[in-house]
């Protein structure tokens, strides 16, 4: 374990937090401008395909790990790399949450196609990762179960 | 007639009450050979797995129902009874075919005595040591847990007598439950350069950073072994996640595959993982993984004769099941020619009581163990009048009294006890006593509750530990058996989808409403705000207010779609 890096952190925290909340006013008026709301906003996949532009093809170039057994389905680790050429965006939805689009992130030229989020998973269903590349739109999907537990072994 | 036919006979005779022989004179004989294991090969692996902290010998009957739906239907490890001797290829009226099948399970624990106890497994470690120089002894974990002094020790006993046996390696499940600072003391300490405790699958919940070490890599007569350490994938899930809130667990193929590629990279000729995924796991993750030589497994308290040889794109895995509650010691030889294995050999062992005398150390250390707790452990509550078990898909009838003492004791409609499959089995006419009850019920989480639940929520609760039993995806699955319940009566086809699996609930005859709201007692739950009487104490209060017990029918559902399901009778 990494002790170091932890209490650094926490150190860091608390004594850049002024210091990063002004700085974060450039990147919110980046992000306002870029957000897909309408896809945001939808309560539906379909919905929320439509507004990103559209049913996205299946495409193996697309790796997406989620957990099969969410451990607390409040913080579900998803992440996503994409090996398709030319991504611009890479997004997460959540078949079945009342607004499945979870997260969308602008992929700037040159920058490695990779996120890693943590996202709230309602009930059990698929976690869908959508790359744009190339202006057309692409998926992968994997189930994450989401369960009342106990009664193991 | 020859000699094993007449022991057939006679013990026939036995069973029906004919006193021919006592059965220590019985089963000597059936003992030849049963331990004549010769050494083959050049690496020498001996595993034990899930003994739920069982010191002392004990009967444990094998599961009845055990079904196996999608790719596992028909498949080892579900098969039982009959189907399971016919599938290895072992005789019936054989200490080996009471040792893995219930078949005739009464009679034949009368005749061949109980099973396990670590003084009597020290024995036979030490002799397969003896005959097999450089063997490692691998705990596959649940060793801490399942007793009343691992409990009360908060599973010291258990570090010792692990310590005393000669465990080289081990990973974990039930451990676990102790909490992480209980865990890490034990492992920074009692462990400490005696016991490597390995799980490539434990990180923190923070920065994903390696808990514990992935795998060790050890020298057998001159040959470089790597065993990796794959602890309970749903640990946070299946128990309390509170226990380990700074941890995160999972199956994770994708980091195994690097470790595998790490150890092989190191010079290891040999990679095993010790694996406490279960076997339905086990097996998917054998056909999805390369190079892995075997996987040592546990947790679904399968006891399997040979291992299932798994293909995948990189070769073939072995993958076998030790079985549960010391009752079995699996060896595996392997011989290694330039630098690869060649052939392998494979024996799971019964460890019976009446057949290997007491290793005198260990025995003393049960002893010293136990005595500070002789008389709490010793209380007759009741006498029973039926075979007691547990293990099956299903209410077992040690389940039937815990959920008729819920049901009385918390004044419920219907209680709800999980489908733990450690549990150990009595004979009829045997006392209970406190021991007993606590080796059904002894976790850190014991509280039971009383919950005003709709009939909607019962409905939900029974397909989520259905589907956890038996989605036909084994990662989607978390090794333990159907929920047992009390009061209600339902029906159950295992094979359709979750949402579907569960029909016809009924109270008392009538259709369970789904609006309607029930008093429905539990107890183990996995939320940190459950209080309550612990599961021990309402079921030895309700023992003791009964001079006997007996169970009558058990409770269990009606199943839809099983005919042709070679994992019931």
């Amino acid at each position: 374990m990494n002790h170091h890096r932890r209490t650094f952190l926490k150190l860091g925290g608390a004594a850049f937090g002024a210091v990063a909340t002004a700085a974060l006013w450039p990147l919110r008026a980046i992000a306002a401008a870029v957000r897909p709301n309408a896809a945001f906003e939808a309560t539906a996949l379909d919905g929320a395909y439509k507004q990103l532009g559209g049913t996205p093809a299946e495409s193996a170039d697309i790796d997406l790990s989620t957990p099969d057994i969410a451990e607390n389905g409040a913080v579900v680790p998803v992440s996503v790399t994409s090996k398709l050429p030319g991504t611009e965006a890479i997004y997460i939805l959540i078949e079945k949450n009342p607004n499945p689009l979870a997260a969308g992130f602008m992929i700037p030229e040159g920058t490695e196609p990779f996120v890693s989020v943590r996202v709230k998973v309602a009930q059990t269903c698929n976690v869908i990762a959508v790359v744009k590349a190339g202006g057309k739109l692409y998926s992968a999907a994997k189930e994450t179960k989401v369960t009342l537990g106990g009664c193991g072994g | 007639m020859n000699r094993r036919e007449f022991l057939q006979v006679l013990a026939a005779a036995a069973g029906a009450g004919l006193p021919l022989m006592s059965r220590q004179a019985l089963a000597d004989q059936s003992w030849d050979g049963l331990y004549d294991v010769p050494r083959f090969g050049n690496v020498h692996l001996l595993h034990m797995t899930d003994s739920h902290a069982q010191l002392m010998p004990i009967y444990f009957r094998e599961p009845s129902v055990n079904i196996g739906v999608g790719e596992a239907l028909n498949r080892p490890p579900h098969l039982v009874g009959p189907h399971l001797l016919k599938h290895f290829g072992l005789k019936p009226g054989t200490p080996e075919a009471h040792a893995f099948s219930c078949i005739d399970f009464e009679s034949a624990a009368r005749r061949y005595g109980k099973v396990g106890g670590f003084a009597h497994l020290a024995t036979l470690v030490k002799r397969m040591k003896a005959s097999r120089p450089g063997a490692l002894l691998l705990d596959g974990g649940d060793t801490w847990q399942g007793s009343g002094t691992a409990l009360w020790t908060k599973g010291q006993d258990m570090v010792d007598a692990i310590l005393q046996l000669g465990v080289d390696v081990m990973t974990a499940h039930w451990e676990f439950t102790l909490g992480e600072a209980r865990v890490e003391e034990i492992v920074n300490n009692d462990l400490k350069g005696k016991i490597d405790f390995v799980a490539q699958n434990v990180a923190t919940a923070d920065f994903g950073d390696p808990v514990f070490e992935p795998f060790t890599l050890r020298q057998i007569n001159g040959v470089p072994v790597a065993i990796i350490g794959q602890a309970f994938p749903y640990t946070p899930i299946a128990n309390p996640g509170y226990m380990v809130p700074n941890w995160t667990f999972g199956i994770q193929e994708d980091q195994l595959q690097d470790v595998i590629g790490q150890a092989r990279s190191k010079g290891a000729q040999v990679v095993v993982l010790l694996s406490h995924n279960g076997m339905d796991v086990d097996l998917k993750l054998a056909s999805r993984v390369t190079g892995l030589d075997a996987i040592l497994g546990g947790h679904t308290h399968d006891g399997m004769p040979q291992p299932m040889l798994v293909e995948n794109p990189g070769g073939k895995t072995l993958v076998t099941n030790a079985g549960s509650n010391g009752k079995f010691l699996g060896v595996l030889d392997f011989d290694v020619k330039n630098g690869r294995v060649a052939e392998w050999r494979y024996r799971l062992l019964p460890v019976f009581a009446d057949a290997l005398p007491v290793d005198p150390e260990m025995q003393a250390l049960i002893d010293r163990v136990r005595k500070p707790y002789a008389d709490k452990l010793g209380e007759v509550l009741a006498t029973t009048e039926d075979l007691l078990y547990r293990r099956g898909n299903f209410n077992g009838s040690f389940d039937q009294l815990i959920v008729d003492a819920m049901l009385e004791v918390k004044q419920a409609q219907v209680a709800f006890s999980p489908g733990f499959r450690w549990g150990t089995t009595l004979l009829p006419g045997s006392p209970i006593t406190m021991e007993h009850v606590l080796d059904q019920t002894a976790i850190t989480y014991p509280a039971t509750t009383l919950t005003d639940m709709p009939g909607s929520m019962i409905k939900a609760v029974l397909e989520d530990v259905a589907d956890n039993l038996f989605n036909p995806d084994p990662y989607y699955q978390q090794g333990g058996d159907m929920v047992r319940v009390g009061g209600m009566t339902y029906a159950i086809d295992p094979s359709a989808e979750m949402g579907k699996r569960i029909q016809d609930m009924r109270i008392g005859g009538k259709p369970i409403d789904a609006d309607k709201t029930y008093k429905v007692a539990g107890w183990a739950s996995v939320q940190a705000n459950a209080e309550g009487e612990p599961i021990w104490d309402v079921v030895s209060a309700w023992l003791r207010d009964r001079k006997t017990v007996s169970v009558g029918a058990l409770n269990q559902p009606r199943l839809i779609g099983v005919s042709g399901n070679r994992g019931l009778l």
